[in-house]
């Protein structure tokens, strides 16, 4: 098995095989991480772009190590800085950044479906670093190494999701990658922050995050956004801390040694609690170091294929 | 005699008349001047409507022509030629141009330019029921109806005042129009960009709830139902929205309700992969819904099929899904659309459908046409129900290529259209000259 598609755009539909080679490439590739020479030929003569339409620092930065790492040249454009602030359209910058021999573009972008709009037009490969409500493929692929490695497997495992569901194109990869490997998923969220029938995706739905926590093998928390409250999605920070926060207490109805995750940033004391984040359970750490070995490992075997 | 063409052995179907027979279709002088067999061909010219069937032209109460100030996206020459190829006789345009046809001048401009530059389909503006369709002053509405407005709307830009909606509702009565409204609660669409339902979570795109129409639609007809006034419902889309007008119906409230070829043929699954074609207001909906407005149109719910012919240039479609513009363009394939999901699924007769497409709009706005009964303006569209075709945009007379049905097959085609008794289309070059 060896992964055959030009883009990642997401993980619905990406079967459970080429996940797993990922996840297993991730693994060689962490060595080099590790190790004291950062340095290995993989993507040498490549070129590579990060076009990022959205703030980001672990993401942006983790792509670009990454492909420093393998010996690539690497460039980065933000919306800011380019013309996108003329006028220019999607689609022309992609197209002009194709004529420069970029190898691989990678996207973030605050509306969804906007990496798959910039595939259709660029003969580059397309990696979406997360897009509107949609998806962020490489954070759930970071997640499911992170998870893998603790608990040994991820077939049958519990995994607890709880925070802004709605808004999380980190809860839409995860829920197709993690269900895809066999793990359950069960999310909780304050009714206005749950998409409707996001169950027929493959999870369940918790009524309390304490029916959410029961038994987890994983918590992992998602962002709250001050701004939803401004928008009258819920009442108060002190009340959603009351109803949804991940506490110890609530973290102690999971596993004895259930993980803490979150994908950063955190919003200490509105959807965790740093006495959790910070708990001996809490891999948050480690799924940054997860980050850079997976991205490593995708761009690797996406560009593979050309020789 | 001068100017009479026959229209020979056509299967002749007129809803407004109880006609549906294989016949001949006599016109003298731009009028219909007989309907029979036999008719005398002496001195006529003559059309061979053999295999084919005759009807009543089409008749679209909600299109847009986006003439004056968006000409990029059509105008009133492609426009109405668009209209002719799709078998339309008669338009009705919406006001929501640049500027707004919110005065006189602009509804002069208008049928001015149509009359000059147009198709021969006729051109029946819509005026706005606000100025500049802000939804705060009342437009000018009986200057613009002595000026040939057919009816008003604040179509795309929905009359959230209750209040402005009950008194242009009231006032419009006196000049024998009503409103055509474009249900919509703004504040629930909020930040949606399609259906909110299991496509829109895959998609992680912000739907749009049905309540943002039905709340609307309830509010419509309840202040209709207040004032005994009519209002007429536009593209009506969710299977809630249907039940509001049968039930407003049963208790004899005075609505009206279209509907459109791509509620009653495509659901929001069609939005997978992020198809800006498929981006429009109301949104695509769901299999239930498309099931639910089929049904009303076959109970009477729903009145009328409309187009909502909404071009837009290709630059505003080949963007971010959230940033498209939203319409479909519609006429060139409304016949072949609706053929195939209402008269070949079995859901209803091609008379039915054809009145719905024509007699009844044509009386709902009290317009010429929609009937082939002696005397009446020889509006007429020739189809093959038959006809297999896959539709492809790029030869569409309008400018705007945006639909979801490009590169699909359908069933049957418009052969020919005749307004006032002239060829205005002929796809096969067989009919004219």
């Amino acid at each position: 098995m060896s992964m055959a598609r030009k883009d990642l755009l997401g993980l619905r539909g990406v079967s459970r095989e080429e996940i797993a080679e990922i996840l297993d490439t991730a693994l060689t590739m962490r060595k080099v991480v590790r190790s004291s020479n950062k340095k290995t030929a993989h993507l040498q003569g490549k070129s590579i772009v990060t076009l990022f339409y959205e703030n980001s620092t672990r993401t942006r930065m983790s792509f670009e190590l990454a492909s420093k790492y393998m010996s690539a040249a690497s460039a980065n454009i933000s919306a800011s800085a380019s013309s996108v602030q003329k006028g220019e359209t999607l689609i022309d910058t992609g197209v002009t950044l194709d004529q420069m021999g970029t190898d691989v573009i990678i996207i973030r972008h605050p509306m969804s479906g906007v990496p798959a709009l910039l595939a259709q037009n660029v003969r580059a490969h397309v990696i979406n670093a997360g897009d509107g409500m949609n998806e962020h493929p490489t954070q759930a692929l970071l997640d499911m190494m992170t998870m893998r490695e603790h608990l040994g497997g991820l077939e049958g495992a519990k995994v607890a999701i709880c925070g802004d569901v709605s808004h999380s194109r980190v809860a839409r990869s995860n829920i197709y990658g993690l269900t895809a490997m066999g793990a359950s998923v069960v999310l909780c969220a304050p009714p206005t922050l749950m998409p409707v029938r996001i169950d027929e995706l493959g999870c369940t739905v918790a009524p309390t995050i304490e029916d959410a926590c029961e038994g987890a093998d994983v918590v992992m928390g998602l962002r709250i956004q001050r701004e939803r409250q401004q928008k009258g999605l819920f009442p108060s920070v002190a009340e959603y801390c009351d109803h949804w926060e991940i506490t110890p207490a609530r973290l102690a109805l999971a596993k004895p040694h259930a993980l803490v995750m979150h994908p950063g940033p955190m919003n200490r004391g509105v959807e965790i609690a740093s006495s959790a984040a910070d708990s001996p359970q809490s891999v948050i750490a480690q799924q940054v170091e997860s980050g850079v070995s997976v991205r490593m490992a995708l761009l690797y075997l996406l560009t593979r294929r050309e020789g | 005699m001068e100017d009479r063409t026959l229209i020979r052995g056509g299967r002749v179907i007129d809803p407004a008349n109880d006609v549906d027979r294989v016949c001949d279709v006599l016109i003298e002088r731009g009028r219909i001047a007989a309907v029979g067999e036999g008719l005398p061909a002496e001195g006529a010219r003559v059309i061979d409507a053999a295999g084919r069937v005759v009807a009543p032209g089409f008749v679209d109460m909600h299109c847009h022509l986006r003439d004056p100030g968006l000409e990029y996206k059509e105008d009133i020459g492609s426009g109405t030629r668009a209209a002719a190829r799709g078998g339309f006789t008669s338009v009705c345009c919406m006001p929501n141009t640049r500027p707004v046809n919110d005065c006189a001048a602009v509804t002069r401009y208008i049928i001015e330019k149509a009359a000059t530059q147009g198709s021969g389909v006729h051109v029946y503006p819509i005026g706005a029921v606000s100025k500049g369709l802000q939804g705060v002053e009342m437009a000018e509405i009986g200057r613009m109806r002595e000026a040939g407005i057919v009816g008003i709307s604040d179509d795309g830009s929905p009359v959230a005042n209750s209040n402005l909606f009950r008194l242009a509702m009231q006032y419009a009565d006196r000049f024998g129009l009503f409103i055509l409204s474009h249900s919509e609660d703004k504040s629930l669409v909020a930040d949606g960009v399609m259906n909110e339902g299991l496509v829109s979570t895959r998609l992680g795109l912000p739907g749009i709830t049905r309540a943002a129409e039905e709340v609307m639609i309830a509010r419509d007809i309840l202040v209709a139902e207040a004032e005994g006034k009519r209002v007429h419902l536009c593209h009506v889309s969710t299977r809630g929205g249907v039940q509001l007008v049968r039930e407003a119906k049963a208790r004899g409230v005075r609505v009206s309700a279209e509907t459109t070829p791509h509620y009653i043929a495509a659901t929001d699954e069609w939005v997978e992969g992020y198809d800006t074609r498929c981006r429009v207001n109301p949104p695509l909906r769901e299999e239930a819904d498309r099931l639910a407005l089929i049904e009303g149109l076959r109970d009477g719910t729903i009145d009328a099929i409309a187009t909502d012919h909404a071009p837009h240039h290709a630059d505003e479609k080949r963007v971010e899904f959230a940033l498209a513009a939203s319409g479909i363009s519609g006429f060139e394939t409304a016949f072949s659309v609706c053929n195939t999901a209402l008269v070949r699924s079995g859901a209803m007769t091609l008379s039915q459908m054809i009145e719905k497409m024509s007699a009844v709009p044509a009386r709902l706005l009290s317009l010429p046409g929609g009937s082939l009964a002696v005397g009446e303006a020889a509006d007429i569209v020739l189809l093959d129900p038959d006809a297999e075709i896959t539709v492809d945009a790029s030869r569409f007379a309008s400018k705007g290529k945006n639909t979801p049905f490009d590169g699909k097959p359908y069933v049957g085609k418009v052969c020919a259209t005749l307004a006032g008794g002239r060829v205005i289309y002929d796809e096969e070059g067989a009919y004219a000259g």
